[in-house]
């Protein structure tokens, strides 16, 4: 993903900048001011944003190779952190939780993101309104979705109970089922989610050369093969960066899980970055979460890495 | 989908309208067949806003009806609750302001919210122009270290940033849930970019008239950067307005509590105690979505520039 900024970084470089005054050899005194002017702009920001992540990151890595509760004396061990999670079984667990989740939930939003843009684009009357209904539930946090959740498929007295038993559907327990707890949840993410990858094929479709659906039209494809064969392949950028973005979402779930199940019920929906929340600020192993956030943080890098090979091998420009 | 014989955008449905009101019809053009998008469109609009109105249904309701079988989705009538009593618990928007900090919440994170705008609009404006206009050492080696955060996982920064902050005595205070948003990677990549989009032409003629760098950020560039700003501003009050994870592990104390933590932890406590909730979450809620409302067109900017940063 930094390789498009990187880019542009060097295509910035050799963009003219004649506001500068060129340096003449020997004018150290200038340089030095402009270094001095240039971090004066630059610095204060950079190290907010150096100081809260890299520095972090590197005591992250030191801690995973320690054993501390953050009281008592820190003591190294190596790598049997690493050791310890590559065969604790609650771990384990909670990787094929998380899994499963991803699996619902990415191709969901995708699917649902293409639908609704194709859907939205296009200027019929009350369009406005169907946008701002599928997009505004975007603003709604984690916590408001989980009472939300919560209270909708509650067993009991919630709507979509109430609707299953008006369509003489039987009931379901929903959040409380260790099979459908995860589905649930994916739904309600659906739900606040929608309108980004919406809004990102939206943008895109506006690009689509109009003249190629055009020629499709003329040739005799009808509105679905014209889709699926013109306009579909020309949206592929978009769709690979939406796939990795909502993975690396999807493997980071937690807030909604604390808002609705916290991991429960019988642990069914107890994620990575759960189990890491829990070890770490429950059961106080620093070290040991330390470590769990190196191997999440790896997963991510792979599947990023993976994805846009995969898009270079299929030829697909995303970055 | 094939069956339809009107393609439903307004380009080509325009065109044999146009056509029979040069010809002398006027009258027709006033009347289109409705799109059969309608039929798609509305329903599912409909369920996105179903959440939102049975949230704001709930709220009201009186507490007894949120637990009947089957329960109304209107309420019989608008109840605002009532505060505890010896026979029942607190319920309705009574309740939640007399039970509860919500108030003192809804400030703190107010705060944290104001806070991190201006902190973000600041910061990353001056530090997007410097990576952006000017040339000084260490200046690629910089921007290139903070496009390369973008990638870490707050998942990993979460156990030293709370051992840190403990260090220094920022846990169970505001400030703790403030220094993250003082400045992002993401608020610093998207100021660049937009201030490499500016022509420089208009800096190098305030220079000539003998401005400083800082007067020609100040009075030339801070000036045409309001779009992106607005940007950033949406961007920084969604994700502190929102956030959860982080003040959950990093504030316990109830007073320096943010909304979103107040409302999680009510929901802990208060399981079954629906309308109090509810009430809870129209306040947690509302402002956001009333802003969403007003500056949509900013929002959705937003989120098409938070796609497309890659």
């Amino acid at each position: 993903m930094t390789q498009w900024a990187l880019h542009e970084e060097g295509a910035a470089a050799r963009a003219p900048r004649p506001a500068r005054i060129p340096l003449r050899p020997g004018q150290k005194r200038k340089r030095r001011r402009g270094t001095l002017e240039g971090w004066s702009f630059a610095g204060p920001a950079t190290l907010v944003v150096l100081g809260l992540s890299i520095f972090p990151a590197g005591w992250a890595l030191l801690l995973s190779f320690q054993k501390w509760d953050g009281f008592s004396e820190a003591k190294f061990v190596g790598t049997r952190n690493y050791q310890q999670l590559a065969t604790d079984p609650d771990l384990a667990a909670a990787i094929g939780h998380t899994i499963i989740y991803t699996i619902i939930f990415v191709p969901l939003s995708i699917l649902t993101g293409v639908f609704l843009a194709v859907a939205l684009n296009r200027k019929i009357r009350f369009i406005g309104l169907y946008r701002t209904a599928i997009f505004v539930p975007f603003v709604a946090s984690a916590a408001a979705t989980g009472i939300l959740s919560t209270y909708l498929f509650n067993p009991q007295f919630g709507l979509v109970n109430n609707l299953l038993r008006v369509l003489g559907i039987p009931q379901q327990g929903w959040l409380e089922n260790q099979h459908q707890a995860m589905v649930v949840i994916a739904i309600m993410s659906l739900w606040g989610q929608a309108a980004f990858t919406t809004v990102i094929y939206l943008a895109a479709l506006q690009d689509v050369p109009s003249d190629l659906l055009e020629a499709a039209r003329i040739d005799g494809a009808n509105r679905w093969q014209a889709f699926w064969q013109v306009t579909w392949p020309q949206l592929a950028p978009v769709t690979v960066f939406a796939t990795i973005w909502q993975t690396v979402e999807a493997i980071q779930l937690f807030d909604l899980v604390y808002t609705t199940t916290r991991g429960g019920p019988l642990d069914a929906t107890k994620t990575i970055v759960y189990f890491l929340w829990e070890k770490a600020f429950t059961g106080l192993q620093f070290g040991y979460g330390s470590a769990v956030a190196y191997v999440l943080f790896a997963f991510t890098l792979l599947i990023t890495v993976g994805v846009v090979l995969y898009a270079r091998r299929a030829k697909i420009e995303a970055f | 989908m094939t069956t339809i014989e009107r393609p439903a955008t307004t380009r080509t449905t325009d065109e044999p309208v146009v056509r029979r009101a040069r010809q002398g019809q006027p009258a027709r053009r006033r009347w289109r067949r409705p799109s059969g998008w309608h039929l798609f469109l509305a329903p599912v609009a409909l369920i996105f806003l179903l959440p939102f109105i049975q949230m704001f249904m709930a709220s009201v309701s009186p507490a007894k009806e949120l637990i009947s079988f089957p329960p109304p989705f209107i309420p019989s009538h608008i109840d605002f609750g009532q505060i505890a009593t010896a026979t029942s618990p607190a319920s309705g928007f009574i309740g939640l302001f007399s039970s509860s900090n919500i108030v003192l919440w809804l400030g703190n994170t107010t705060v944290v919210a104001i806070a991190a705008i201006g902190s973000h609009l600041v910061l990353c404006s001056l530090a997007g122009y410097g990576f952006a206009r000017l040339k000084f050492r260490g200046r690629t080696f910089g921007f290139f270290a903070i496009v390369a955060t973008i990638m870490i996982p707050t998942q990993l920064l979460m156990i030293p940033t709370y051992i840190m902050f403990s260090r220094i005595g920022l846990i169970d205070t505001l400030g703790a849930a403030i220094v993250p948003w003082l400045a992002s990677a993401f608020g610093i990549f998207l100021m660049r970019q937009f201030f490499l989009s500016l022509p420089a032409e208009l800096e190098e003629a305030a220079m000539l008239d003998g401005c400083g760098r800082w007067g020609v950020f100040f009075r030339v560039v801070l000036p045409l950067a309001k779009p992106a700003l607005a940007t950033l501003a949406i961007f920084t009050l969604l994700g502190s307005w929102n956030d959860l994870v982080w003040p959950l592990i990093a504030i316990n104390n109830d007073h320096a509590f943010t909304l979103q933590l107040g409302i999680a932890n009510f929901q802990g406590t208060r399981r079954t105690e629906w309308s109090l909730l509810m009430a809870g979450n129209v306040v947690a809620t509302t402002p956001l979505i009333l802003f969403f409302l007003v500056a949509q067109r900013q929002f959705i900017a937003t989120m098409t520039f938070s796609g497309l940063k890659g």
